[in-house]
């Protein structure tokens, strides 16, 4: 498990939101080159996790290394330094409105080279090209599909060649075909450009069809940590609730409240 | 909860809030610099801001003119000194009805465009999304609007008050037969150059305060339908208090 050459290693990680902890403790090592998933019930901070590999939230305590850098003593101009060489997939793609598809993919490469129209629009094509959308270069956010803006934020995310791809639940709200493309990308583009991939998702069959490596959260702590294979034959019981799609287990199906017949009892106070 | 600890509390957070906003402005100021290398982004904002906003400034200019002609002539017509109504006239919009109706028709038809526009990129992820590609989302998206608004500002103010010369114009030359030369010979014997400048002074004032409430507001919105609402409505009631307030403190500092 503990592979020296991590190229993010998060150690005892401690985050609390609103004195509510998130993270009691984790322990996760992303293996460079890898697909590896993040995966856990909603409210278990995978975005949050991301987030803080991100350098979006700063870690509460403990230590997170992403490819050598510290990531809490890390300066403004350090992790501006260390995004160039990352790339991430917004959950809702994030494209900005005002400029085209193929504006949008250009955009870092405007923001931080001084290369040539001629080589920017060779790099953008290249990059709409490998997720099937250069015929979509002239259109604007708004008129593509959901699908079709996660493609194009894709290509905009692997535009300046980064170390780290970064996916916030890239399946999300798709259809079947569209989650087959992406998926078929993810892989793809890991191998092709040899990236070091984290793909944070829910979708237990989906990602375990392309991931190398899983890490399942809950209760703040990493609960499973394998090959799919691994998890599937897994005998623990988060494991197996969340594999198996369990209402009820040890995540239970109640949020946390008062008893149920007293509070249907009661006089009506409080609510 | 006892007025009195209550009253204290608000005049706490409201000087909260004014340290924030002042130290939001000190990191507009800061990021200037390096923004104004890119001045297509701030022409393009001033045309958003500014342009767009010429027709309801330049409709609002022509009847508050018109307003100020027909009133300034009832009431001069009693002492007998029609003559004298270009130049009450243009002494009234360039001093104080153009920096204020144009500071108040800005933050209504632009500070609430800037709000909404940041507000709805915030809860889009765009600015997160700008922030992991290394682009600071100050520099890129909010300087340049603040820019904008602070240059569209004085020239709005301007476009106004020809627009209200012309229109007082309209209705004593025109309507009321004011004479035509003394209506503008007196202007221009009665109107200097502190006037003018007074005007200047205010309406870029106003237009640091308008632009400000708005890429504050719009940035630091909530990012929810309802935050980015709250933000715009919160932009035109502040604008609209803090341009009064500027006006009054602005006029007694150039009696």
């Amino acid at each position: 498990m503990n592979t020296p050459a991590a190229i993010v290693e998060i150690r005892d990680l401690h985050y609390a939101v609103n004195g509510r902890p998130i993270f009691d403790g984790l322990d996760v090592d992303i293996a460079p080159g890898r697909i590896t998933a993040i995966m856990g019930p909603s409210g278990t901070g995978k975005t949050t996790l991301l987030r803080l590999i991100t350098g979006q939230l700063r870690a509460y305590s403990g230590s997170l290394i992403v490819a050598g850098q510290d990531m809490r003593s890390l300066r403004r101009a350090g992790l501006y330094a260390l995004r160039r060489r990352m790339g991430m997939l917004f959950q809702n793609g994030a494209l900005l409105t005002d400029l085209s598809v193929f504006e949008n993919v250009a955009f870092p490469l405007r923001e931080h080279t001084d290369l040539t129209e001629r080589l920017i629009r060779q790099l953008v094509l290249t990059k709409l090209q490998a997720v099937g959308l250069r015929g979509a270069a002239d259109l604007m956010p708004a008129e593509l599909s959901g699908g079709m803006g996660r493609r194009v934020a894709l290509a905009r995310a692997i535009v300046m060649d980064p170390e780290i791809l970064v996916y916030d639940e890239p399946f999300v709200g798709l259809d079947p075909i569209s989650l087959g493309v992406i998926l078929r990308l993810i892989r793809r583009l890991n191998d092709v450009l040899g990236l070091t991939s984290i793909v944070v998702s829910h979708d237990v069959t989906e990602i375990s069809s392309v991931a190398d490596s899983v890490y399942l959260l809950s209760g703040g702590k990493v609960a499973a940590h394998g090959a799919p294979r691994d998890l599937q034959a897994s005998s623990s019981p988060v494991v197996r609730q969340f594999i198996g799609g369990l209402p009820d287990g040890p995540v239970p199906f109640h949020f946390p409240a008062p008893d149920y017949f007293g509070e249907l009892l009661a006089r009506g106070e409080g609510h | 909860m006892n007025p009195v600890t209550e009253l204290w509390r608000s005049l706490i957070e409201a000087l909260v809030a004014l340290g924030d906003v002042s130290r939001f402005l000190l990191r507009l100021i800061l990021a200037t610099p390096r923004a104004l290398l890119r001045f297509e982004l701030i022409v393009r904002q001033i045309f958003n801001s500014g342009a767009l906003s010429l027709v309801i400034i330049m409709l609002s200019g022509l009847f508050v003119g018109m307003v100020l002609g027909l009133q300034g002539f009832q009431l001069l017509q009693r002492f007998g000194s029609e003559e004298a109504l270009g130049v009450a006239a243009a002494i009234g919009l360039v001093k104080e009805l153009s920096p204020v109706i144009t500071a108040l028709l800005f933050a209504g038809r632009a500070g609430t465009a800037l709000a909404s526009e940041i507000g709805l990129m915030r809860a889009t992820d765009q600015l997160s999304a700008m922030e992991m590609m290394a682009v600071d989302p100050i520099e890129r998206v909010v300087v340049p609007r603040f820019l904008g608004g602070v240059i569209a500002m004085p020239l709005l103010a301007a476009i106004f008050s020809v627009i209200g010369v012309y229109g007082a114009q309209l209705v004593g030359v025109q309507i009321m037969h004011v004479d035509s030369g003394s209506f503008w010979s007196q202007m221009r014997a009665g109107v200097d150059f502190r006037d003018v400048n007074e005007g200047l002074v205010k309406s870029c004032i106003f237009g640091v305060a308008c632009s400000l409430i708005a890429v504050y507001q719009g940035y630091y919105a909530i990012p929810t339908a309802e935050g980015v609402g709250r933000a715009t409505t919160r932009t035109v009631v502040s604008s609209a208090v803090m341009v009064l307030f500027l006006d009054y403190l602005l006029t007694s500092a150039f009696l």
